[in-house]
This record gives structure tokens, sequence and C-alpha cells, in this order.
């Protein structure tokens, strides 16, 4: 298969797409919980009840189609090779709980990857919605909407006092997670989100790295999202969250023209070096490559590098994850083999630019 | 304690999994937790785990001696979930382990969701006729106390209808079910 076309596959359609604020908001995404009333949780449900909720859910939205969101696909964790889960959760359409741990799982995906609702993982429905770029009101709009039709022909679990009700006491109430992913290369670098960080987290939202280990954040790229769920409305929540993202923008952009204006010589430096890595290394771990990509992405805002399309950090940073990289090789890969592979596909990126 | 896993970090993550009500001892270090998936990356994992670490361990000594002394034996009907199998894993089993170890809850749901204890927002479009219903309707009657003692008593009566006809459309809902 061409790297072209194995990028097509790879990159949701909806990624393809340029949205709000997109030179550091990369995406925006909601996230609702669900549960059948009557049914026990999936970690305490009797095998043949999870297997009556797939049945349900297969029967009734298997490709069926909820207004923009068509053809939705249902699929079961047991159908899956291991390979095929970890694509689906490189693409953060199912988490690792639902392809590991949960043998009763599947997920419902629409066919531009924007919705996917994981059916038996903690709750029994997680909807998600993705959306290119800042569009937090949207997303939250889009995900009533579906979460209304779902609700149609099924009984949710609610009560009036606690509100829709979670296997976990964090999701209790609103069932919300919305969240944002950002670019914040000039943030991080002049250590200015460290200390906006406690400030952050008293709103009730947390600010974490979402590749990588711990607390450190592959390719400068943060996810913002609440804590909160329950007695606080999904407006005010989100409201709260697109202030916070307001914020972080402006700091972001300030951060940038002042590093323009302080050392501007030394960025430049900074950014062709990370670019030069890129295009000439004949081995690269997934750390470096992150760094190297978050500092051409910045390069391409800020102006020194004009023949690159700016969506190559989103797809880079998702194709060079160990299971695409295996799903590209069709075969096992060692860690070495995969540094490899990783080298000569970002290699081979950079030339259908210039091609 | 060493992970289990890798056998070369400290493990720093413990808790107890359930699958079809068999138990299982997780101790792990964080780099495999998330590599083996224990916790999942894109979700609240970390500070997760680190407020519900503490989400059990009551400061205040009179709440510790009151769940002690009331909930040794208490068990979801339902599920089977007991309140110490619910405190160790911090997962509820059911819809209904909400209303049996409602006693205990406040505190938790105070510590993790900044002191609510009551949800706000969204409510299922079917399910929630009802409740909108009740909600007009304990507006409606504080509203008629207020105008009885105010001795509005033409505007009370006007009230009163409002009460009689929402009761009506109430106890129709009910007879659907
Ligand atoms: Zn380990
Ligand atoms: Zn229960």
């Amino acid at each position: 298969m061409s790297l072209q076309q194995f990028m097509n596959d790879a990159i949701s359609p909806w990624m393809k797409e340029d949205g709000p604020d997109s030179d550091i908001v990369m995406s925006s995404r909601i996230r609702l919980a669900r549960n059948f009333d009557n049914i026990p949780f999936p970690i305490l449900a009797k095998n043949e009840d999870l297997l009556k909720i797939l049945e349900f859910i297969k029967s009734k939205y298997h490709h069926q189609t909820f207004k923009t969101y068509q053809d939705l696909e249902f699929v079961t964790m047991s159908e899956l090779k291991p390979i095929e889960k970890r694509v689906l959760v490189e693409k953060h359409l199912i988490s690792p709980h639902l392809a590991e741990k949960s043998q009763l799982g599947a997920v419902l995906i629409s066919k531009s990857e924007q919705v996917s609702v994981m059916v038996n993982e903690e709750d029994h429905i997680r909807i998600q919605l993705y959306f290119p770029g800042f569009q937090l009101e949207k997303a939250l709009d889009q995900a009533f909407a579906f979460d209304d039709w779902l609700e149609e022909e099924i009984n949710y679990a609610f009560d009036e006092k606690r509100g829709y009700l979670t296997s976990c006491p964090t999701n209790v109430g609103t069932g919300l997670r919305a969240s944002v992913m950002m670019h914040l290369p000039a943030l991080a670098l002049t250590q200015k989100l460290n200390r906006m960080i406690p400030a952050i987290n008293q709103l009730g939202l947390v600010v974490r790295g979402i590749y990588g280990e711990g607390s450190e954040a592959l390719g400068n790229i943060f996810q913002v999202s609440n804590q909160v769920t329950l007695g606080r409305a999904e407006k005010d929540t989100v409201d709260d969250l697109q202030s916070v993202v307001e914020k972080l923008i402006e700091q972001e952009r300030n951060a940038r023209e002042l590093l323009l204006e302080q050392s501007p010589l030394q960025l430049e430096d900074r950014i062709f070096r990370s670019y030069g890595v890129l295009e000439h290394s004949r081995i690269i771990e997934s750390k470096e490559t992150a760094k190297c990509l978050s500092d051409v992405r910045l390069g391409i805002d800020v102006g020194f590098i004009k023949n690159i399309s700016k969506s190559i950090l989103n797809e880079l940073m998702v194709l060079t994850q160990p299971g695409f990289l295996q799903q590209y090789a069709k075969e096992g890969l060692s860690p070495e083999e995969r540094d490899k592979l990783r080298a000569s596909l970002i290699r081979e990126r950079l030339n259908l630019e210039n091609g | 304690m060493d992970c289990q896993e890798c056998h070369e970090r400290t493990a720093t993550l413990h808790f107890t999994k359930v699958v079809n009500g068999n138990k299982t001892e997780i101790h792990v270090c964080e780099h495999c937790a998330k590599e083996k998936g224990y916790v999942s990356y894109d979700e609240e994992a970390y500070s997760l785990h680190d407020l519900l670490s503490g989400l059990f361990n009551f400061s205040s000594p009179s709440v510790k001696q009151n769940s002690f002394v009331h909930t040794q034996g208490k068990t979801c009907e339902k599920c089977g979930m007991s309140y110490s199998d619910f405190t160790r894993i911090g997962k509820f089993g059911c819809a209904e382990c909400y209303h049996t170890f409602e006693d205990h809850l406040n505190p938790i749901f105070r510590r993790v969701h900044s002191g609510n204890t009551t949800h706000h927002g969204k409510i299922p479009k079917r399910i929630g006729v009802d409740i909108n219903l009740k909600k007009t309707l304990t507006g409606y009657k504080e509203k008629l106390q207020q105008l009885i003692e105010g001795e509005e008593f033409e505007e009370a009566a006007k009230v009163r209808d409002k009460i009689k006809s929402l009761e009506k459309d109430l106890s129709r809902n009910g007879g659907d079910d």
C-alpha cells in the first residue's frame, strides 16, 4: 500500500478539515456517559445482560444515519485483531479499557469517524464527538442531539437528585467530559504553562499531556478538560472551559510573539534543526519525533517554514504511534525496527510535500 | 512492592479488578498501568487516581465511625455490591447502589465535584417529562402558599387551578407506563 493511501485510511476524515483557531487548537471533544436503566453496570453485569445490550445496539443502530453522522458501523471487540484495536485506540475512537478489558465491548463508529459510541466500557454507553479546531459549543449541541436520538430507544439510568447515573462517582450528574486538545509550544518553552495550571485547576479543569507518560507532554500537546460533572450544567461547564481555552490561546500567541521579538535567531535555529532531523534521520524515537514535529509546526505557524502543510503535526503524531507503524509494516516490529520505520515514514511524508 | 508487570519499578497503583464477580488484586507502576491499559490515557487517569485514593479516607472521625457502624452489612440487593467493595473499588455496581449507599454519598460527591451533591443540567426527554412537571408543580405550590399568606385569594384560585391540571397530567403519564 502506498503511504498516501495508508494515510487516507489512517487519518480520520473529520481531522482533514480545518477548524477555528486550528493554529493552536487541534480538536474539541464532547463525551457523555450513559447507562441502561435496570441493568447492572458492566463491572458487575452478567454476560447475558451485556450480550443483550450488544444485540440491542446492533439491531437499532447498525448502518443507521443520524443527521450528518452517516452509516454507523457496529463492531464488537471480539471480532477485531489486537493490532486493529490498537489502531482504534491510537485514533482515540476507543479507549484502552475497551480494547483490553471489555470482553463484551463494542463500538459504533460513523463514516466520518466524528462520532463513536463505546458500548459496555466502564459504562454501558459512552458517546464521543470530535470536531476539528475550537468548536466546543457546536460539539455540545450535536452531542445533545445525538444523545436525544439514542434516548428515543433507550431508558437511561437517571435520578432526579443525582442526574445520569454512572459506574464511577467522578462521572455522575451530567456524565460530561468536554476536552480540547491544544498545541502550546511557546507556553511550554517559556515555562509559563506550569505557572498557569494551578489557577486552571481551581476552576475544576485539568491540563495534561495526552501523548507520553505521566506529566510529560509529548509534542507540547495538552488536553484541557472538566473534572466536575455534578451540580454544574453542561452549558456552564463548557463556558468555563471555553473561556480558559480562549485565555490559553491568547497567552500562547503572546508568548510566540515574544519569542520572535526577543530571540528570533535562536527560535529559527531550533525550528530548522528539528526540520533537519525529521528530513534526514534514519532512526528516530517517538519522543524525539514529537519534539521535532512540534518545532516544525511552530515554524509553519510563525512563518519560518513555508512549503509544508499545517496538518503535518496532527498527521504524523497519529501515524508514528506504534500501532500504526505496525499496521503499515503489516507485521510485528521490534522497538529498533519501529524507530527505523518511523524515520523512513516521516521522510516519505515530507517528500510528498515536495512532490 | 514491585510492579507485577515489569518487576522493575515500584507499584504505585493498587486496585481490585472485578470480572464477573471474581476479584483480582492489581499492583502496577504508572508506566505499566498505562501500557497494559489498566488506566486509560485519554481519560482522567492520573489526576483521577489521586482523587480516588483520597476519596474514601474521610477526615472527620464522626463520619468514619458512622459509616463503619451502619454499613458493615449493607449490600446492594440488585447487584450484590457491598459498601466495603464500593469503597475499595471506587465504582458503583448498578443504578440501585446509589440508593443503597445514599447515606454515605454526599461527602464523597462534595469532594469530587467541588462541593456539589445535586444534579443540575440535562434531563432525559422521555422520562424527564414527569420530572419537569413535578418541578413546575413544586414551584406552583410554593407560590400558592405565599398568595394565601398574603391573602391574595383571587390569584391563589388561579394557581390552584393550574396545580389541579398539572396533577391530572402527571397521573395520566404515570398510567401510560
Ligand atoms: Zn511496571
Ligand atoms: Zn448495585
